[in-house]
């Protein structure tokens, strides 16, 4: 289908349970800089909607992957994301799936909804900013990326 | 045989392309307010992505219908009428109308716009149909999910306004146009505000080896981890009734008529909707292909038709609850 990211056709696994129980006793947040890096260079490639992003300021956000121990906490505020590096007591919307559903759903292959039926995904905290976040990934339109538009700008003829 | 239209369901320009791609003939949409049935946070379209979903839809040979389906509230009748004129001013090819205020207008103002009659007017008799052509000028009716497929056939034959019947998605109660359980828990319903069970007033909690979901606070439903779950409407909850608890209403499901398509088809429906404007591009995608491809089996071949196994286990997976039922359609009793 168009308008997704081309990615290999991802089956629903789980990592070995051992992945959890390690990844859960490193620091965290090198997971919440990564995460907030890029969500912020896609703000800046102009994938996300303005007027949506408008409404997540000041929102606290949590994205835990169960097998790899992940846990990422992140704040949109001023016009950008920005990672919490002290664990949130309740975050105002939580994710909750393991890795695959999580490619699956960037990819575009599964439906969140399906994954949220299924109990594959789990949404917890603030159901209008969680429904208000789920419908603005939905609309994305991903860019066509390609090698030549990410080199750096002085190599470009 | 006559070849019904594909109309399926977009909530964002990404699902429409996602439906056009696919193969739908329609497309129905919303704007971003409640003038439609499913005014959600962050759905629907503004008038940038509806101009170039129409571009999109009009330059492959497809048509964009918007719905402008809930009830006018009183001292606001020019929100709707608004809507209308907007949709006859971008270019949409009908709307689809709930309100008879509003199909009156519609049809005073803009002739030559084709009204659909939407599935919340509740009209299931062809008599009901037939005074609003008489009177509003309709081409096209949506039937509400009650009927069997013999009464549908009834219908049909009683009347020259085109009749689109459901193919596949969620089922509610099927009180269509006339439900006030979401009203009666949180004051607002799809007739008043454009959405049934609104988010704001949803609480999902996870506590230990189970998850509680509220409507303003009242208790709709507890799953344990292993259980499918379904949308936080009443209608669809499990309740306490004379000492057992059970779904008391219905349990949640998607409709499917990948069985009886033939028989759809036969009886001449002109269109076959797609429910789902609040599911994403993915949801579309896959729903639209499959039926495509099965309505293209039928029209090529209806005797040698069978269900493909890969169709049922696509639409199987993304059935609300994770369950499909032909609902209505073949009800054994009267």
């Amino acid at each position: 289908m168009r308008n997704s990211l081309s990615l290999p056709t991802i089956p629903a696994f789980t990592l070995p349970s051992l992945v959890a129980r390690v990844g859960a006793r490193l620091p965290q947040w090198p997971h919440s800089v990564n995460l907030a890096l890029a969500l912020n260079a896609a703000r800046k490639l102009g994938v996300l909607p303005e007027e949506t992003l408008q409404e997540l300021e000041g929102k606290t956000f949590r994205v835990t992957v169960l097998d790899t121990g992940m846990v990422a906490d992140f704040t949109y505020r001023l016009g950008a994301f920005r990672p919490i590096f002290l664990a949130l007591d309740k975050p105002d919307l939580h994710f909750t799936a393991r890795l695959s559903a999580f490619l699956q759903m960037v990819s575009r292959q599964e439906d969140p909804d399906t994954l949220f039926f299924n109990r594959t995904l789990s949404i917890e905290g603030d159901t209008e900013l969680g429904l208000r976040v789920k419908n603005m990934l939905d609309a994305l339109e991903w860019p066509q990326l390609s090698w030549q538009g990410l080199r750096p700008t002085f190599l470009k003829g | 045989m006559a070849k019904p239209q594909l109309v399926c369901p977009a909530g964002s320009l990404a699902a429409l392309k996602a439906a056009v791609d696919n193969g739908a003939d329609d497309v129905y949409l919303g704007f971003r307010n409640d003038t439609n049935a499913r005014n959600f946070a962050g759905l629907n379209f503004d008038d940038k992505s509806l101009t170039e979903g129409i571009r999109y839809a009009h330059q492959r040979g497809r048509k964009v219908l918007a719905a402008i389906n809930t009830y006018a509230q009183a001292g606001r009748f020019a929100d709707w009428t608004g809507a209308v004129d907007k949709a006859a001013d971008l270019g949409i090819d009908a709307v689809i109308i709930a309100d008879p205020g509003v199909l009156d207008y519609a049809a005073e103002k803009h002739p030559a716009l084709r009204r659909h009659l939407s599935v919340q007017a509740s009209a299931t008799s062809y008599e009901a149909i037939n005074f609003c052509r008489e009177k509003f000028g309709i081409q096209r009716a949506v039937l509400p999910r009650v009927l069997t497929l013999a009464q549908v056939e009834n219908v049909i034959r009683n009347t020259d306004v085109e009749i689109e019947v459901f193919g596949f998605g969620s089922l509610c109660v099927m009180n269509e146009g006339r439900c006030w359980l979401s009203s009666w828990a949180t004051g607002e319903s799809p007739n008043t505000v454009g959405a049934c069970s609104p988010a704001k007033f949803v609480q999902w909690e996870k506590k230990p080896g189970e998850m509680d979901v509220r409507l303003n606070g009242i208790l709709i439903d507890r799953y344990a981890n292993d259980e499918n779950a379904g949308y936080p409407t009443i209608c669809k909850g499990r309740f306490e009734v004379a000492g057992e608890t059970y779904y008391a209403m219905e349990e949640p499901a998607s409709l499917n008529v990948l069985e009886m398509l033939p028989e759809i088809v036969k009886i001449g429906v002109a269109a076959i909707k797609v429910e789902g404007r609040q599911r994403s591009p993915t949801y579309v995608a896959q729903v639209t292909r499959n039926l495509r491809q099965a309505l293209d089996a039928v029209i090529a071949a209806p005797d040698k038709y069978s269900v493909k196994p890969a169709w049922a286990a696509e639409l199987g997976k993304v059935a609300e609850g994770s369950q499909i039922t032909l609902g209505a359609y073949n009800r054994p009793w009267r």
